[in-house]
């Protein structure tokens, strides 16, 4: 079971935390014009990714946050975690 | 029976509580303290199993956790355990165990014609023979295989035991009390670390109870006594017996098994039988020890051939000889204490060593004893069926590739001790990649890839000083780091045999003419023979060979086989042993039964259950639950022996007539407050939400970004900036947490707040014509005539006394309200309603009328929203905005979206209106047509209509929107039916709705 460092709360257990997918993805504007393929990058199209990743999950039964995180998929090594305003750098 | 194998005055048992206990059927003695093992082997029983797959004679081959053989279905207290390793449970008063994998008795088995058969049985014979014909495999050979070749035979009934699971975090856990787990565990409980320390075992010491060493002045089991009654006393430590940390997961994550209750003849009241602990570690000590290796040879599988630290460790700590008349066979100084142990005891024994000319203290000290030696000697044969009745021996030429002439000598155990084996499992799981160290033929743990370290035997460290050395200063060090405290312990001093160097011989050539079976697994009948098949057949990966042939598989996943499997691999192909490699350590270390893993969530725990504040007056008044996610809804509510479906006839029935109440508690309820909660709505809903007035209620529909339905509900405008959303009872945390995700991350931007308060509020639904006279007298101070509170209004009112909320909703498409009051005035509301209800023949209605009521006025819900449909689908498209965007509106775009025969939600009626159509039936044009017949769709609801008295279903079907009018077949498979239908529009009652707005 992993353990993850919530920026708001401090280390918990992985079980406090739901999943929540590719963190980089950005969503299109609300009104803003896109192409098919633009829209299916968004909704669809994902890097299975060995190695380093960043990505979403939720302090489900803790403060309720979205955090992003960045882990290694193959080894699971978690070298940080941001609230959800910060910039992955 | 008389305990003829049992020593006077030597042992730990504790003699004063002699125990009763049952070994296939007959009584036996022995004592607290014992494992059935121990006490079977004082008995002088020795015949315990028959082998998994040529059914020959089973013993005892080990004291612990490696035992391949003796494997028992154990009874106790009314129920039964399969696969019980005799050696490491503990004897209690009444215990009864019988042998496994024997049929009719362990004396005369049918199956040991496989025996006899075993040139027949060679490895991947199951593969090999059972193929073919195909169609056999299922009812001829797989049955067979499984009474042949099962072990013990699991309980069918229900576990009346508790398991618990518990949390726990510490500095240091440290896996094994021998000599470095107590040192390094000692050294850091000092330095004020948190400790656990785990003992797999029921006594804390490991080999300190059964060597002969000296630390500070003391014995070594006195230096551990002392250790351990110190540790217990520290605050900062915890001390566990009876427990394997069989696990190292991700994250310094190790889990536990702690058996409370195994030991005892009856689990104590309000005491699990096990427990489960997960524990976090900051850092993990990994001091498991070794294990010693077999030495291979002809019927080495014989009931009396056992691993000779066992047998000194069934004579010091049980006092039980293994034999009378043993014979050692060993190639180091290991087998050594063995024998001299026996000679302490007046049981002379005999050595057989492979080396040709040894020299260190152990081996003085035996020739001092005068004890019968043979260098350059091995066993070539072990003979005997039930029993080693004698031994084959012979001189080995120095290449260790000659055989000199056969002697037989008499003996009635055969100790073999092949050097040891570090238990690298943890570190292995841990993810560390093991090394191999070529003065111990054997792997150990290479770089850290966690938080651990392995000391002593574990790795490979065999001397105590050394061991003790590097344990006291890695508990120092380590918690050094942890607590920054600098309480350095001095280290005792210490005196052990100095030994020499082992031979790296570990398997016995066979004489001339002969054809022993030489066994490397003994769980598993895998023989030298097998693996040079698997091998000579093109078998090159190490974990192909093992599954090829079942090496290191089973219950005791090769603990004693391991290695030697790896050295006749490497021998084989001429091939170094650490590049064949090993197969890969997995969790669990040691068999866990499955009550421990799943702990107290069982049956009606395996979720938690919800409630409603009115649930005791749903239970008083006769109400037959239903699971609805983790709440419990009344279904309905029972009058005499009526049957579901006459009573929810009944009820909805009465809604459709008079009124009806209905809880409703269990919708999701989200509270939405804030400046920008209008836009946060606008977004979310496909339909327009910036200009619903305050006081109003709207229904609203949302999507996920790929376009399909996620939920529906509605949300109503309690005041400027502060909306009360509900969603469905199945998707309420779902929809919270996907508001959260647009406000926390995609929309940041937005000041809204939004919070659950499905649990604040209780929910009563009034519905029926009558439904108004109802109100009017539960709130009479109120107007709440269809101009004071029309449909989708929203009022707030006094319900005698308590602050309610009244929405003007409806559910069942009748004219309906429903009232919310805080939850802990629901019983009150409810009460009230039924009262005042009771001159416009008010009756409650469980979800099955509600169902009912929703399915004939065409409301679509979980059953149509089911996450593979879009609004088209629903007949929702009418709440698509085209003016603004939306969440998953560009995904509406799609090709299939917009197909022209896109699938769309229709009413089913069967032709003859009286037969009911089961829901999940497909749709077909025609009946009769070749298979697969085209499906046009799926019966998604199916209820009784009321209003009309004839079934009436809704389903999804291609091209829906032509399809009204036209006449199917509904075909269920399943229930054997086909009923032809006519496709109507699927809302049957009220089509425009004039009722919800009267």
């Amino acid at each position: 079971m992993l353990y993850i460092k919530c920026p708001h709360c401090g280390w918990r257990s992985q079980n406090e935390f739901s999943y929540g997918g590719d963190a980089t993805v950005k969503r299109p504007k609300l009104g803003k014009e896109v192409t098919d393929q633009e829209w299916d990058d968004f909704v669809y199209n994902r890097k299975s990714l060995r190695g380093k990743h960043w990505e979403l999950w939720q302090h489900l039964s803790g403060c309720r946050q979205w955090i992003k995180v960045e882990r290694d998929t193959a080894t699971h090594e978690i070298f940080k975690t941001l609230k959800a305003s910060e910039e992955i750098s | 029976m008389t305990q003829s194998f049992r020593l006077e005055n030597v042992g730990l048992i504790n003699r004063n509580k002699k125990l009763s206990f049952k070994f296939n059927g007959k009584v036996y003695y022995g004592y607290e303290g014992d494992t059935l093992a121990s006490a079977l082997i004082a008995n002088g029983v020795h015949l315990v199993g028959r082998s998994f797959k040529y059914h020959r004679p089973r013993g005892f081959f080990g004291a612990g956790v490696d035992e391949p053989y003796a494997i028992v279905q154990l009874y106790r207290n009314g129920e039964t355990e399969p696969n019980i390793k005799a050696t490491e449970q503990e004897l209690f008063e009444g215990l009864e165990a019988t042998s496994v994998n024997c049929w009719p008795s362990v004396n005369f088995d049918i199956g040991a014609i496989n025996n006899f058969l075993k040139i027949f049985l060679p490895a991947g014979f199951y593969y090999k023979t059972f193929m073919w014909p195909k169609s056999f495999w299922f009812k001829v050979y797989e049955p067979f295989i499984r009474k042949a070749a099962g072990l013990g035979v699991a309980s069918t009934k229900h576990d009346k035991e508790r398991y618990e699971h518990k949390y726990e975090y510490c500095d240091l856990l440290i896996t094994g009390s021998g000599p470095s787990g107590l040192a390094s565990a000692y050294a850091a409980a000092k330095n004020g670390a948190r400790v656990i320390l785990a003992e797999d075992k029921s006594r804390f010491g490991g080999t300190l109870l059964t060597s002969e060493v000296n630390i500070g002045n003391q014995s070594g089991k006195e230096w551990a006594e002392s250790l351990i009654s110190e540790l217990k006393e520290m605050p900062n430590v915890t001390v566990k017996n009876r427990s394997q940390v069989f696990g190292y997961y991700d994250h310094n994550m190790l889990v536990m098994s702690e058996r409370i209750s195994d030991h005892l003849p009856k689990t104590k009241k309000f005491h699990p039988k096990q427990r489960l602990w997960y524990i976090r570690a900051k850092e993990v000590l990994i001091s498991s020890g070794s294990i010693e290796r077999p030495i291979v040879f002809g019927n080495n599988d014989t009931p009396g051939v056992m691993l000779s630290s066992a047998a000194k460790e069934y004579l010091k700590v049980y006092g039980v000889l293994v034999g009378k008349n043993p014979l050692i066979f060993t190639n180091n100084d290991s087998g050594y204490e063995t024998a001299i142990e026996f000679q302490k005891n007046g049981v002379n024994p005999i050595i057989l060593d492979t080396r040709k000319d040894p020299k260190s203290e152990i081996v003085d000290e035996a020739k001092n004893l005068g004890i019968n030696i043979k260098f350059s000697y091995v066993v070539v044969a072990a003979q005997g069926y039930k029993k080693v009745k004698s031994a084959d021996i012979a001189k080995i030429s120095e290449d260790k590739e000659q055989l000199g002439a056969i002697e037989n000598i008499k003996c009635d155990c055969i100790c073999v001790s092949g050097f040891w084996t570090p238990t690298i499992h943890l570190a292995s799981q841990s993810g560390n990649k093991t090394k191999f160290k070529e003065d111990i033929d054997a792997f150990v743990p290479g770089t850290s890839k966690q938080n651990e370290t392995t000391l002593g035997a574990a790795n490979g460290t065999y001397t105590l000083e050394e061991t003790l050395k590097n344990s006291f200063e890695a508990g120092y060090k380590l918690s050094k780091e942890i607590t920054k405290n600098d309480n350095k312990i001095s280290f005792p001093n210490v005196i052990e045999k100095k030994s020499t160097v082992h031979d790296k011989f570990w398997c016995v050539p066979l004489p001339k003419g002969k054809n022993y079976k030489r066994f490397l697994d003994f769980q598993n009948d895998v023989a030298v023979s097998d693996i040079e098949i698997a091998l000579k057949e093109g078998y090159r990966s190490i974990e192909h060979v093992k599954r090829y042939t079942t090496l290191g598989m089973a219950t005791d996943q090769g603990k004693t086989s391991n290695l030697n499997g790896l050295q006749l691999v490497s021998k084989i192909e001429n091939k170094v042993v650490p590049a064949v490699g090993h197969t890969t350590f997995r969790p669990p270390y040691t068999p866990v039964s499955i009550g421990a893993i799943v702990g107290r969530e069982v049956g009606k725990h395996s979720k938690p259950t919800r409630k409603s504040p009115m649930h005791s007056w749903h239970e008083k008044n006769n109400a037959v639950f239903v699971d609805a996610g983790v709440w419990l809804r009344p279904r309905y509510y029972k009058q005499g022996n009526e049957s579901l479906f006459e009573g929810s006839k009944r009820e909805a029935k009465n809604v459709r007539t008079n009124v009806g109440v209905c809880d409703v508690t269990t919708l999701g309820k989200i509270d939405i407050k804030g400046p920008d909660a209008a836009e946060l709505l606008n977004r979310v809903y496909t339909n327009a939400w910036l200009k619903l007035p305050v006081g109003k209620a709207r229904y609203g529909v949302m999507l996920r970004e790929d376009g399909i339905v996620m939920d529906d509900g509605t949300t109503t405008r309690i005041s400027e900036n502060h909306y009360h959303m509900t969603t469905t009872t199945a998707q309420a945390a779902n929809v919270l947490s996907h508001l959260e995700y647009y406000l926390q991350l995609v929309w940041p931007e937005l000041n809204v707040n939004v919070v659950s308060t499905t649990e604040q509020w209780a929910g009563a639904a009034i519905a029926g014509p009558k439904s108004r006279e109802l109100l009017q007298k539960l709130f009479p101070k109120s107007d709440v005539s269809n101009e004071g509170l029309p449909f989708m209004g929203y009022m707030e009112g006094d319900l005698f006394g308590v602050k309610a909320r009244i929405f003007r909703i409806s559910f069942s498409g009748e004219l309906a309200y429903e009232v919310n009051v805080e939850s802990d005035n629901g019983y009150f509301m409810w009460e009230k309603i039924m009262e005042v209800g009771q001159e416009f023949k008010i009756q409650p209605y469980g979800t099955e009328a509600l169902s009912t009521l929703r399915i004939e006025m065409g409301h679509v819900a979980g059953s149509e929203l089911d996450g593979r449909t879009i609004p088209y689908d629903n007949s929702l498209e009418g709440l698509l905005s085209k003016k603004k965007d939306f969440i998953g509106k560009r995904s509406l775009n799609r090709k299939a979206f917009t197909a022209e025969d896109r699938q769309k939600v229709v009413g089913v009626v069967p032709l003859d209106k009286k037969t009911s159509i089961p829901e999940g039936s497909h749709l077909v044009k025609d009946s009769n047509a070749p298979l697969p017949n085209p499906k046009l769709g799926y019966i998604s609801a199916s209820c009784w209509s009321v209003e009309y008295d004839n079934p009436f279903s809704l389903a999804i079907v291609k091209d829906g929107k032509n399809m009204i009018g036209k006449k199917l077949f509904v075909m269920s498979p399943l229930k054997n039916k086909v009923i032809p239908v006519e496709i109507v529009s699927s809302h049957y009652v009220d089509p425009k709705g004039e009722r919800v707005r009267s």
